[in-house]
């Protein structure tokens, strides 16, 4: 392998989104970078390797291109039906059909992955910020206080959140942030017990003793040794929690409790599916159901492989 | 053993007060005025306010609670001013039914689940693993209404195989009795729990394929086999324990998703229709016993993984 410096600003702001050249491999053999970042490096490049990665990638951006960036190309009307023209088949000037209200389904279909992906994002944001922050403090604070805060996580993660969630909605009015905040508030509970795991099992690891014998502050020991080894469970954590989220915005749709009309959500659409079925009307259900089922799956792969590429005992190299 | 038993105990009886706490305030935020759902729609301030406070639910929060505590410990839930009948009558009538079709399916799930996650873990990126990778990430995927769905337009509106509908017997023996009829709900929820379960069976396989007892193991002589079911069986199912207790929330609510799709007449289907009658109190008293449910399965499954693996004792 040749050795080669990232000379250029952009290469090294550690913030930039990884671009081609840096994935490339004789990145990795920069010796000069930080310990933490060639971990990252290789972790990226196994992942880049991982073929179900990559698939989960690409279907990813593919909905979110087909989301956000397909209205712009294909119009269609999303403010008023044309009740003259409901349950279409797909045909001409629908590719999709129409569904029960004259809406064309193709832009539906965009309009629903805008709100779940935009909740399944910040659902999962708001869940990870909250857990790492409340694990981390638990976790390396121990004794009573972290006692108490794990009672009170245990007490809440009893709870059924999704009953909770569906009792909240029948009596507030949803929209997309309403909706990401219950989601993302009873949400945060696992990833905070993960991280406060991975920081109790990485304080009594070998490694951390060594650096507090060697004089090595709580903070250096925090910075150097405990985040960089507790931040890949917060990664893989928060494709999963995407994954969770869209479904959960799916169920409440379905339950009849998502956004409002004329706002639309995959789990809405779907909620009348048993009829469409029942009626043969297969483009208002198959569809939306396969998206859903796409995205969700597409996040899991993600999660996975960064698991796998993450988790130094299974590298094999 | 014992003193961890009792320290468990504890903590479960503090996180059980914690709970009802928590459902307390909902239900006041809620609904805090139980006279005018009492009393109905025509019923005049002057008399909502009587009731309450005839009914002592003027009183400041905290004796609001111990009040509500009280009723609790006497095992009483509340009352049902929409369907007019007590909370805990409710309960008792539409809980079996729920019980046999979520015992049912998780029962399967565990037997299939572990399994194929050993299997995919030990035969780790082989066809066999990607054939039931993908199953399972469909699977899991998929919400369980559209998987419920899908099994309802396949079997029951083009094949005719099995009923859309669930039975409606109002006994469980007449359930237990109309297996046709449970085929389908039972086939969902118990597909959906494997799909995570199984993911679930093969990483903790893999994590315990790393370890060094399994090379032990080898390196002493003994076959693949035996080394899978002496060591690696105990050792993987054993997060199962936990994860089982710890997805009670989760089968509640896909219990709930799966009686309301298949209309079943259960504590979900129950739970389904009060959100619609917004009647707050078989709401309430469902979260809770939900939530009770879920605090007894993670001490059991703690005992039980303290039971098994002495190195848990120790925390």
């Amino acid at each position: 392998m040749t050795q080669r410096q990232n000379s250029g600003p952009l290469a090294a702001a550690p913030g930039a989104a990884p671009s081609a050249r840096e994935r490339a491999p004789e990145a990795l053999a920069d010796r000069d970078q930080p310990h933490a970042r060639r971990g990252w490096l290789l972790a990226l490049r196994t992942f880049t390797e991982s073929k179900l990665g990559t698939v989960g990638v690409a279907i990813l951006l593919f909905f979110v291109l087909f989301s956000f960036a397909g209205p712009l190309v294909y119009h269609s009307d999303q403010t008023q039906g044309n009740l003259l023209g409901t349950d279409l088949p797909p045909g001409a000037g629908h590719p999709l059909g129409t569904d029960a209200s004259g809406y064309d389904e193709l832009g539906r279909l965009m309009l629903g992955g805008q709100a779940s992906l935009e909740i399944g994002l910040f659902a999962a944001l708001i869940a990870i910020c909250i857990g790492v922050l409340y694990g981390a403090i638990a976790g390396m604070t121990g004794g009573i206080l972290d006692g108490l805060m794990m009672r009170f996580v245990d007490i809440l993660l009893s709870i059924p959140f999704l009953l909770v969630v569906l009792l909240l909605a029948t009596k507030y009015r949803a929209n997309i942030l309403s909706l990401s905040l219950i989601i993302g508030f009873f949400s945060w509970l696992v990833p905070a017990r993960l991280v406060r795991g991975e920081v109790l099992t990485l304080r009594a690891r070998d490694f951390v003793h060594a650096s507090r014998m060697l004089g090595a502050s709580d903070l250096h020991t925090v910075v150097r040794h405990l985040i960089p080894n507790a931040i890949s469970v917060v990664v893989v954590n928060l494709t999963f929690q995407v994954a969770d989220a869209i479904i959960a915005i799916a169920f409440l749709g379905f339950l009849g409790l998502g956004l409002p009309f004329p706002h639309t959500d995959w789990g809405d659409m779907l909620a009348n599916a048993e009829t469409y079925l029942t009626d043969g009307y297969w483009w208002l259900v198959y569809p939306v159901g396969i998206s859903l089922i796409l995205v969700v799956m597409a996040c899991n792969f993600i999660g996975d492989a960064w698991r796998d590429a993450l988790d130094v005992r299974l590298r094999e190299r | 053993m014992a003193k961890y038993i009792v320290l468990r105990l504890v903590t479960a009886v503090a996180v059980l007060i914690g709970v009802s706490i928590v459902t307390f305030l909902l239900l006041h935020i809620i609904a805090s005025s139980p006279g005018a759902a009492a009393l109905g729609q025509q019923a005049t301030p002057q008399a909502i306010a009587a009731y309450n406070k005839a009914n002592g639910y003027d009183d400041p929060l905290q004796v609001q609670y111990v009040h509500y505590l009280g009723n609790l410990l006497h095992g009483n839930l509340g009352y049902s001013y929409k369907l007019n009948q007590s909370v805990n009558a409710l309960i008792a009538e539409n809980a079996p039914r729920t019980l046999y079709l979520t015992g049912v399916s998780l029962v399967l799930s565990i037997l299939i689940s572990i399994p194929i996650g050993m299997y995919q873990a030990v035969r780790r990126n082989t066809i066999g693993d990607y054939a039931a990778t993908a199953g399972s990430f469909t699977l899991y995927s998929m919400p369980s209404f559209f998987l419920g769905l899908l099994l309802i337009q396949a079997f029951a509106l083009s094949l005719h195989v099995f009923p859309a509908e669930a039975s409606q017997s109002t006994s469980v023996i007449g359930v237990i009795l109309d297996p046709r009829g449970m085929i389908l709900p039972i086939v969902t929820f118990t597909a959906v729990n494997v799909a995570g379960f199984s993911r679930y069976m093969r990483s903790s396989t893999i994590d315990n394929l790393a370890q060094e007892y399994v090379r032990t193991a080898k390196a002493k002589g003994l076959s693949e086999r035996q080394v899978l079911w002496r060591h690696l069986l105990k050792n993987s199912s054993l997060p199962l324990i936990t994860l089982i207790g710890l997805s009670i929330p989760r089968l509640l609510a896909g219990n709930l998703l799966i009686e309301t799709l298949f209309n079943y007449p259960g504590l979900g289907l129950l739970f389904y229709n009060a959100l619609g009658n917004e009647d707050y109190n078989v709401l309430l008293a469902y979260i809770l016993i939900g939530a009770v449910l879920t605090v007894l399965g993670n001490l059991i499954a703690d005992i039980a993984v303290a039971a098994v693996d002495p190195r848990v004792r120790v925390t």
